[in-house]
């Protein structure tokens, strides 16, 4: 009989089967080679990624732990770090909606509290196809977008609610580029003292390893495998369920309570949250980090169902669970505080000196292979890369014709109450947004999230943003990167804030053609330009690859999370202008017709191209401009220009100071719907208007006058809509 | 002032406690956190039974809670009179564990609700109320999945006849209607007091709403109530003594 081992069926290549023989000298057992489907998918070991991820900017005076770790730190003074990370959670939630978002935000969750930092606060970024049939989309594909969303939405509020970790900021965008492949990317944000940080890195042999929390199942056996294949047709998909995990939050909540419990306390050595790959993964990264070796007895895993074979116990992906390494001697300690919130905390193995990864079960050695092999050697492969062949003629659409159209208000208000620009209401109200009681602005009422750190001055500004214009990926990946990360820095900038740093998700389909690796390098580079540009590190972040169904891929899909800091949170800036203030639009000049490339405008008039353009130099000064200007108390408003254009972010203001406004954009629909990036409308009393001005002239950003605030209608270029005509469209229901 | 000694106890499961000993601080109090294993209260003026899913709400929200064994002495405690909050979760652990009447069942839009929310105060008695007037406007948040206050007719009216009907949800200008209504509650009742009114419960959440940079100070305002009804209870001023 030939080898019947089907390397295949773990997601490994003959080449990649070849190369793991030739490291462990030996063929590997079954067991073996799951782990190394496992570990060497795209989804844990980055094979297409990593190579372009590794020229990213990281580094920076604030950056107390980098990529790597569970998550990233920043230091933000008062000995207190910001601790963040966003995941995707795509394949999971196109199969099983509910449990696929909420295991997502429990997986998030996990990062940052096994990093001893307390979560403060939590947010998602969400693409899906429209509820509506058009020529683009069928009947019965339309019903299952509107299923996918109701179940994520619920998923996101199910465990974030239970768990009782606010839901502050997010963005949902529905294009039919994602009907049957749904983005579910999620981010939390923790707060620790520096002393508080625990890494995974195991230490000292002899040391204990605990698994801590839930028992040990069969669900999500594969998982990772299954996140690093293109989804398959209908029916496949359902097949893939027993692929998904199932969340249990009560269960989280007290795993994090008991871990936050430990953060900081001596007995700990190091905290490893299992996701991915279950056990394997962590056994392997904890012990590769720390260069040293783990001995595992896989009988002494606690499991939720008998027969289980070492196979499904390394691989399992239940939920909640963790591993901690122990320092010997000090088990009972840690197991005293598991024991209080009736958790498992079960010895499994110990840390050993020889850097293997080492398990038995029944008296057998079933595995024994270097943890660094795991975690670290998977071949990392550079693809040619060759712009799709379609791009140009994408490119060569004509916008002037539809730039040129004079507006109108039918056109504002059409814009103002369509899928994508309309309130979120309706989302964040199921989400428990104001626990912890540190919500100085939530969803809806600013462009970023505030929260205050109690006992401080201070408050941080959170935000989750996506290419500005949403479907920029299309025309243009890299520049719908670098917008993706302008849009985040003007949303802090407009809150009162400075960025400090970024995470992020890249959200693509397969890059195993040329197109594919074409836009994920482009991508990557796109990040890489604006986090220069703005001078922001980025500390932790994930790549979800083989996001595509038969139709084809989805549209490249950066998601930056970005962090922003008030020193003093007393000059935060909302979004409520008063009558009287004046206005400005500040940022690079946007009336000409590739301003409109990619916005809401073209695509729903079936303009689906154009050559879009953005000066990130300005970008930058804009944010540092309206940052500063913001901290020296001279704003008594502020709002960024995104989807929809001035006309729409001037509309949003009117209705949230219920107020209107007088103002001249320029008479074309570039000038009011255009929607490139970096650039923010801001309100200021006529008594600081010189200063204003003055402040605009001296670092060179462009920066118009373009009214005044107040009346009950909003009157752009002579015509005139009222405030209450522009709040009815804008809470149009979803 | 004697400043309130006031114990929160922590379920398995449970969030608000840190959010209520923080609001405590605000307001001068003392407050201290009591996990559900243990028999001893620690002596307080007033005991807080905080927002959460305690145990999960496994089986029904509060089922499982009013069995944790801090639950005897939280009865004592209520039953000598000593002023006892049940807000969100802590209402559905004090209806289950039958220390207040009715039951919260599922918000009839079947959707879990955070907002800010209008209330309007019907019983300003007792040591959580006393301090407002009947009429009065809260606007304080609230975050349940499953808050629709529900009792039998008969039960309704005789809590209605009896002043027990604490609270209800109102619009900004005190109307109680369907429109105003978050969950579906019966009669719009959002909070309900026991017989000799030293119990309430409450859907709301007043904890959240004391400080004005996170929106409002009407909890503090419905909280300052046990700081005057204290000041009346010569057993609190002889045990301080």
């Amino acid at each position: 009989m030939t080898i019947a081992i089907p390397a295949e069926r773990h997601g490994l290549t003959e080449d990649e089967y070849r190369a793991i023989v030739a490291r462990l000298g030996r063929e590997p057992n079954d067991v073996e080679l799951g782990m190394f489907g496992a570990m060497w998918s795209e989804h844990c070991a980055y094979k297409h990624s990593r190579a372009l991820l590794s020229g990213l900017p990281t580094s920076g005076s604030r950056v107390l732990v980098g990529p790597g770790e569970n998550a990233g730190a920043l230091d933000i003074g008062h000995g207190l770090a910001v601790v963040f990370k966003a995941e995707s959670h795509n394949h999971p939630s196109a199969v099983e909606p509910y449990q696929g978002a909420a295991t997502g935000v429990g997986g998030i969750i996990r990062d940052i509290f096994t990093m001893g930092a307390r979560p403060l606060a939590l947010g998602n970024s969400l693409r899906f196809g429209p509820f509506e049939a058009d020529g683009q989309t069928d009947g019965a594909t339309a019903t299952r977008n509107r299923y996918l969303f109701d179940g994520v939405v619920a998923g996101i509020a199910g465990y974030g609610n239970c768990i009782g970790i606010p839901d502050v900021a997010g963005e949902v965008v529905f294009d039919a580029g994602y009907s049957g492949n749904p983005l579910v990317n999620a981010l939390c944000l923790g707060v620790a003292r520096h002393d508080e940080i625990t890494l995974a890195r195991a230490g000292g042999a002899g040391n204990a390893l605990l698994l801590v929390g839930a028992t040990t199942g069969r669900d999500g056996i594969q998982g990772a495998s299954f996140a690093s294949a293109t989804l398959g047709e209908a029916a496949e998909r359902e097949e893939r369920r027993p692929a998904v995990q199932v969340g249990n939050p009560f269960l989280e909540k007290l795993l994090m309570e008991a871990c936050l419990e430990l953060a900081g306390s001596d007995a700990v050595v190091a905290m490893q949250d299992l996701g991915a790959a279950g056990l394997t993964c962590a056994l392997a990264e904890v012990s590769a980090r720390g260069g040293v070796g783990a001995e595992v007895d896989l009988d002494l895993v606690p499991r939720r169902e008998g027969g289980m074979a070492p196979y499904e116990v390394l691989l399992s992906e239940s939920q909640e669970r963790m591993l901690i390494v122990v320092r010997a001697g000090r088990e009972s300690e840690v197991q005293s505080v598991f024991e209080r919130y009736d958790l498992h905390a079960v010895r499994i193995g110990q840390v050993i000196e020889e850097p293997v990864v080492r398990c038995s079960a029944r008296g057998e050695r079933v595995c024994d292979v270097p943890g660094a092999a795991l975690a670290d050697e998977a071949p990392r492969y550079v693809l040619p890369a060759v712009p799709p062949a379609d791009l140009d003629a994408l490119r060569s659409v004509d916008l002037e014709p539809l730039a040129t159209r004079q507006p109108s208000v039918d056109v504002l208000l059409e814009l103002l109450g369509s899928p994508n620009l309309c309130s979120r209401r309706s989302i964040w109200r199921r989400y428990d947004h104001m626990n912890g009681t540190n919500t100085l602005v939530g969803p809806g009422a600013g462009d970023a999230a505030l929260l205050r750190i109690k006992g401080t001055p201070m408050a941080i500004a959170l935000t989750l943003d996506g290419p500005s214009p949403a479907r920029l990926g299309a025309l243009d990946p890299r520049l719908a990167a670098a917008s993706a990360v302008l849009e985040a820095a003007t949303n802090v900038a407009a809150a009162g804030a400075r960025p400090i740093g970024i995470t992020n998700c890249l959200n693509l389909g397969s890059p195993e053609s040329p197109a594919g690796y074409w836009r994920l390098s482009e991508v990557v580079a796109g990040l890489a330009d604006a986090c220069d540009a703005l001078h922001i590190p980025i500390v932790s972040g994930n790549v979800s690859l083989y996001n595509e169904t038969p139709d084809g891929p989805i549209p490249p899909t950066p998601v930056v999370g970005m962090v922003g800091l008030l020193d003093d949170r007393s000059t935060a800036v909302g979004m409520v202008w008063t009558a009287g203030d004046e206005l400005w639009l500040i940022g690079e000049p946007a009336d000409d017709g590739q301003a409109l490339a990619g916005s809401e405008l073209a695509w729903r008039r079936g303009v689906h191209g154009g050559a879009p353009r953005l000066d990130l130099d300005t970008g930058a000064r804009t944010v540092e401009l309206v940052s500063a200007l913001a901290r020296d108390g001279l704003l008594r408003a502020a709002h960024d220009v995104s989807g929809g254009g001035p006309a729409v972010a001037l509309a949003r203001m009117a209705i949230a100071a219920n107020s209107g406004a007088t103002a001249v954009l320029g008479g074309s629909s570039a000038a009011w719907f255009g929607e490139r990036a970096g650039r923010v409308l801001v309100a200021a009393s006529a008594d600081a208007a010189g200063e204003v001005t003055a402040r605009a002239a001296g670092t060179g950003v462009p920066a118009w006058r373009i009214g005044a605030a107040g009346g009950p209608s909003l009157m752009l270029d002579g015509l005139e809509v009222g405030v209450a005509d522009l709040r009815l469209a804008w809470e149009r229901p979803l | 002032m004697i400043a309130p000694r006031v114990s929160v106890v922590v379920f398995p499961g449970t969030w608000s406690e840190r959010d209520f000993a923080h609001a405590a601080g605000v307001l001068g109090w003392e407050a201290r956190l009591v996990w559900h294993a243990e028999t001893d209260l620690g002596a307080p003026d007033a005991v807080v039974l905080p927002g959460g899913f305690a145990h999960g709400d496994h089986l029904r929200t509060g089922a499982i809670a009013r069995f944790s064994p801090v639950m005897r002495a939280v009865e004592a405690f209520a039953a000598d009179g000593g002023p006892v909050l049940g807000s969100c979760n802590g209402f559905q652990v004090l209806c289950e564990a039958g220390m207040l009447p009715g039951v919260l069942l599922r918000n009839d839009h079947l959707e879990f609700r955070c907002d800010w929310q209008w209330l309007r105060v019907d019983a300003p008695t007792g040591p959580w109320l006393g301090g407002l007037a009947a009429g009065d406007l809260l606007r304080l948040p609230i975050s349940h999945g499953e808050g629709r206050y529900h009792a039998d007719e008969a039960t309704l009216d005789a809590l209605e006849a009896a002043d027990r009907v604490a609270l209800r949800y109102v619009t900004a200008d005190g109307t109680v209607s369907a429109e105003a209504n978050p969950n579906g509650s019966a009669r719009g009742i959002a909070g309900v007091t026991n017989e000799r009114g030293n119990v309430l419960g409450l859907m709301p959440h007043p904890e959240r709403a004391a400080e004005r940079e996170i929106g409002g100070i009407d909890g503090l305002r419905m909280l300052r109530s046990l700081e005057r009804w204290l000041a009346d209870q010569p057993a609190v001023a002889e045990r301080r003594l």
